[in-house]
């Protein structure tokens, strides 16, 4: 058989409002997160017949309970797709969502199906980091890894001190322009969240409608936060996102059958790349993964005109751009606020990168390339180049 | 207005309130949750607190500044609300306390119907009663098209929906439609609408699916509250066609309680009145229709009737621990006529494992497994069963004319001819076949089980099995323990009832148990009463006012003349006293009739023209009156005698036999609160069955 690699496009994103572990969804299933998403990017894109989704991928890390039993296939069932879908479950920590997209796309691109539902959800206050993991022994016994590195804070504290130049104050800025970006950008940013229940036995059932980590701060309060991964140190609350509850979904398809179908094509994806990096500084993960997103691309960081980065820690964030020359308040980079503003479901965050840097795209065709780039635990970086399809030439030269 | 009556003991749902900001809407809506703080097996229900409580969730609400753009009450997960807290009920015993409950709730639920804020319901899960009545009061309705429970109950319990439902519910869906739910399907055996069915008829406005309910309800709320949506319901007929609906209710009515109930009447009186009057007219009406229920012995009988339905039939008393149960995992039935093909076909789809027939030659094993193939085949038909299944249930039946075949099982039940010594022959038979464990129960409508196992080796594995026709629809169970019985025995057979769907009650060895006795001696005395020259025709219609599902003689079609003769005869044996045999009925069997009666393309029956050349009657009839005395003078003294000789643990299980087995009215109580309220208790046995 002769076979040829079809473009892939990201056609439509949603993803429910993050909450505060403890807070808004604590009684809140994860499972019911991720469904709503998917049946609202359903409502959201008519065209699409149910029947067509033909892959229904879902990461979670803790694939435990609720966010176990096989969540891809067991989400799609219960979103109401047809029973000939199918699914799985994906796990890559942060990048699972990501990874999602990734490998839907690469199974669309080799011709194995034409449209799928990638996602992730992570209820951290259900699910904990760490819970119920079993290390291995032989990590310490032959210090394969240092033990700092399953604990992402201390990771993001040896990140600091590699490289020195990024203080504590330059972080807290990076925090605090992060707030300041999403509450500005709100109405954008609601225009692809989706209403969740959000039920309390002693209080009733609410609605959430809009994402509960953001908050107002100063570079004074920021200075007065606690660093609880060492005394005396640079990461806090301020500068790194929370422990959120969330889900994200997207549509991804084959360019033309998207067109066939008449679903709108907001991103053409280019290039992925996933690297491994040493484990207690996996924040630096991003720069080897965009490094090779780039080369298997052919393009160059010049190339790129917007960046939606992961803000995991402002450290690592700001650790890239140092790598790429861009400065700390370039407006390409996260316009919208990022992670540290609101929120960092682990699994589900990919996902919201990539509908943002949607809207992004369509606000600005003169933007020919963009990129999404997150770090991973355990020492990975991961990055997606895309291309905007309102782009033309003749944008470019207007812009 | 009278002080509310606390229930003590309510469990009382709250009313909790949330403000939420609603995307499309520039301002919050009020969330109200109805919880009873349980989870959906304990379904929320309003007394006397949780209308409080909802009370102070509305001047919460209407005090909240800015004001709200909508209200919404919604339920827990599951469970709207299931109305009135009935347990509460038997508190009331004034008229006044009475019409105080029936006022509060109007007066709470009004402020939903007469709010300038836009109020919806959205129907999450279980609406009955009240529930539905509350729910009814608001502007707008959003109803899950997964809800299991929807209904107005009331009239089943012997309530009317007084809450506002006789007037609102005809005049949004129509009296027709409202006459369906409100008589119809409450005097059904309670039968429940279906959500999309419900939506059809008007109840609600928009069917939504359960999986983001609520997100999809307060998104449609919004748009109706800005004019997006507008919400469009059907003119109602005002005219004839409300006077002709509830003449079809009448009838129905009639049909089913033969006017022997209050409530469906007073319903039907309350929705006539809806047709002209103003609403605050309308609901003071219903309060003193409540008032008047409420008090009524009827409903009192009704909720002592519920409650052993609802509680006793599921723990049956006297029954020995469940872990002594041994599995069932093959089952036999000897016979392969009607009633034992029955009992394969349930036992097949109940316990799921092989079912094996025998009879004494292949056409009438062939004839049995024939049967449940059909029924099998029905099933799938009716899109009631998949393939793969009814392939399993085909390779699971079967039989044969050779008893072997029950080597490996763990129950037998026989469902023979009504003859001790062929029981007797057939359980010797399979003695020599089956392990020592396994269960032999027989199906016997009046033999001494005692008896039946008195040669065999292994006496205690035998046990009364008696099933009531027909067997698809009535759901109880006599299990009978004989003298050796053991409890290993009894607590299989009890396992066996409860996986069969079946409610078990534990009676002793006595001639014909409860249910044929009890019936017998009431039919007997009405029997006497056309054998000393009463027309059938008078004495058929004597206890019309009882409500009891179907006449004298129409119940012996049913049962059939020769099997009423069989028991009569066994109790005449056991009782000579009180159980006559009757020539007549030899006669009607003889002459191989099954009724007295003939039956027009119409159904309806005329006495056979026969019958005076084949019936001797006597030249000295009876009142009706004198009638319905003797026969129900008759079963109080039997039942008396019945716990006397603990044939049953208490009157409720008689009770409970007569109306799971007999179909015997709640209204009744079944019967033995009748016989006390009504002081034929207390003149022929002289003391009360509640005593």
């Amino acid at each position: 058989m002769s076979r040829q690699v079809r473009e892939v496009v990201f056609v439509d994103g949603v993803r429910t409002p993050f909450g505060k572990a403890g807070g808004m969804y604590s009684e809140t299933r994860a499972d019911d997160l991720v469904i709503r998403c998917i049946r609202q990017l359903m409502r959201r894109n008519p065209s699409l017949p149910p029947e067509r989704v033909e892959e229904v991928a879902i990461a979670a890390t803790t694939q435990i309970g609720d966010q176990g039993l096989t969540i891809g296939r067991t989400a799609a069932l219960l979103s109401g797709l047809p029973q000939s879908v199918p699914g799985f479950a994906i796990d890559r920590m942060c990048a699972g969502a990501m990874t999602a997209v990734t490998s839907v796309a690469s199974g669309i691109g080799f011709g194995a199906y034409d449209v799928a539902i990638a996602g992730g959800v992570e209820h951290m206050g259900r699910h904990p980091m760490g819970e119920g993991v079993d290390p291995n022994p032989r990590i310490l016994s032959e210090k394969l890894v240092d033990p700092s590195a399953l604990i992402m804070g201390s990771t993001a504290e040896n990140l600091h001190d590699r490289f020195p130049e990024i203080s504590k104050e330059r972080a807290d800025a990076f925090g605090l322009a992060s707030q300041e970006r999403y509450a500005k950008h709100l109405d954008q940013i609601e225009l692809d969240l989706v209403s969740m229940n959000t039920r309390s036995v002693e209080e009733g059932w609410g609605l959430a409608t809009r994402d509960e980590p953001p908050r107002q701060t100063s570079m004074e309060k920021l200075a007065g936060l606690r660093t609880p991964f060492r005394p005396h140190g640079r990461v806090t609350a301020g500068n790194s996102a929370g422990l959120n509850d969330g889900a994200t979904a997207c549509i991804i398809a084959a360019e033309d059958v998207a067109e066939e179908l008449g679903l709108s094509a907001a991103m053409r994806m280019v290039s992925y790349g996933f690297v491994g990096v040493e484990p207690e500084v996996m924040g630096v993960g991003p720069i080897p993964s965009t490094e090779k997103a780039l080369s298997k691309a052919g393009l160059s960081i010049e190339d790129i005109g917007l960046f939606e980065l992961n803000e995991a820690f402002a450290v690592q964030v700001l650790a890239f751009l140092d790598h790429f020359g861009i400065a700390d308040d370039d407006p390409r980079v996260n316009p919208w606020g990022g992670a540290i503003a609101v929120g960092h479901p682990l699994a589900s965050s990919g996902v919201r990168l990539m509908t943002q840097l949607a809207r992004h795209f369509a606000a600005n065709p003169q933007v020919r390339y963009g990129l999404t780039a997150m770090c991973i635990g355990i020492g990975m970086g991961g990055t997606v180049v895309w291309e905007n399809p309102a782009w033309s030439a003749n944008n470019s030269e207007k812009g | 207005m009278n002080a509310l009556k606390e229930f003590p003991d309510e469990v009382v749902t709250r009313s909790l309130v949330r403000f939420v900001n609603v995307p499309g809407l520039d301002g919050q809506a009020a969330l109200i949750t109805l919880d009873n703080g349980h989870d959906h097996k304990r379904p929320s229900s309003f007394g006397p607190g949780g209308l409080k409580s909802l009370n102070t969730a509305l001047d919460e609400v209407f005090a909240h500044t800015p004001k709200v753009k909508f209200i919404a009450v919604t339920g827990k997960p599951f469970i709207f609300l299931v109305g009135a807290d009935i347990t509460g009920m038997p508190l009331i015993e004034t008229r006044e306390d009475a019409h105080a409950i029936a006022r509060f709730g109007h007066d709470v639920f009004a402020r939903l119907k007469d709010s300038d804020i836009p109020t919806f319901a959205f129907i999450n899960g279980a609406v009955m009663g009240g529930g539905l009545e509350l729910a009814l009061h608001c502007h707008y309705r959003t109803l899950s098209s997964s809800t299991a429970a929807l209904a107005l109950p009331e009239c089943f319990i012997g309530l009317a929906p007084t809450w506002g439902g006789t007037q609102l519910l005809p005049n949004l869906i129509g009296p027709d439609n409202a006459v369906k739910v409100i008589i119809e399907n409450a005097l059904n055996q309670n039968k429940m609408l279906r959500p999309g069915e419900a939506n059809e008829m008007g109840i609600s406005d928009v069917l939504l699916e359960p999986a983001d309910f609520i997100e999809e309800s307060m998104a449609w709320a919004a748009k109706v509250v800005r004019g997006d949506i507008a919400v469009e319901r059907p003119e109602v007929d005002r005219g004839e066609g409300w006077d002709a609906a509830l003449q079809r209710g009448r009838a129905v009515a009639d049909m089913k309680v033969h006017g022997a109930a209050p409530a469906p009447y007073i319903a039907l009186d309350l929705m006539q009145k809806a047709k002209t009057v103003p609403f605050e007219e309308g609901t003071a009406l219903e309060d003193d229709a409540l008032a008047t229920l409420l008090t009524s012995p009827e409903l009192k009988a009704s909720l002592y009737a519920f409650d052993l339905v609802q509680k006793r039939a599921k723990r049956p008393v006297g029954v020995p621990d469940k872990s002594l149960a041994r599995p069932v995992n093959k089952v036999g039935v000897i016979g392969a006529g009607l009633m034992a093909s029955q009992l394969a076909w349930l036992f097949l789809r109940r316990l799921e494992v092989p079912v094996v027939l025998t009879d004494l030659d292949e056409e009438r094993v062939q004839k049995g497994v024939a049967y449940v193939h059909n029924e099998i085949d029905k099933q799938v038909a009716k899109g009631r069963m998949g393939s793969d299944k009814a392939t399993r249930y085909k390779n699971l039946i079967s039989g044969s004319v050779d008893k072997t075949v029950f080597a490996d099982a763990d129950f037998v039940i026989e469902a023979v001819f009504e003859e001790l010594n062929l029981k007797k022959q057939i359980f010797a038979e399979l003695e020599s076949i089956v392990t020592p464990e396994c269960v032999l129960a027989t199906n016997t409508s009046s033999l001494s089980v005692t008896d039946m196992a008195a040669d065999l080796k292994n006496p205690e594995r035998v046990v009364g099995f008696h099933f009531f026709n027909p067997v698809a629809v009535l759901p109880l169970l006599e299990v009978v323990r004989a003298k050796e019985t053991d409890d290993a025995t009894l607590a299989t057979a009890f396992a066996v009832c409860k996986t069969l769907k079946k409610n078990g009650v534990l009676v002793a060895d006595a001639p014909a148990f409860v249910v044929n006795r009890l019936l017998t001696r009431f039919l007997g005395e009405i029997f006497a009463c056309v054998d000393e020259g009463t027309e059938i025709e008078v004495a058929d219609r004597s206890v019309d006012s009882l409500g009891l599902p179907m006449p004298p003689f129409v119940l012996l079609q049913l049962v059939g003349p020769a099997v009423a003769r069989h028991v009569a005869g066994t109790l005449h044996q056991a009782f000579p006293d009180r159980f006559g045999v009757s020539d007549n009925l030899d006669r009607l069997v003889e002459a191989g009739k099954s009724s007295v009666y003939v039956w027009d393309a119409h159904g309806k029956p005329s006495l056979d023209p026969d019958i005076p050349s084949i019936m001797e009657f006597g030249s000295n009839p009876s009142s009706p009156e004198n009638i319905r005395e003797r026969a129900l003078a008759a079963v109080a003294d039997e039942a008396r005698r019945m716990l006397d000789e603990g044939v049953v643990a208490a009157r409720e299980d008689i009770d409970l036999c007569m109306i799971l087995g007999a179909g015997w009215p709640f209204h009744l109580g079944g019967i033995t609160p009748y016989l006390d309220h009504s002081g034929i208790a207390e003149k022929v046995t002289g003391r009360t069955f509640a005593e």
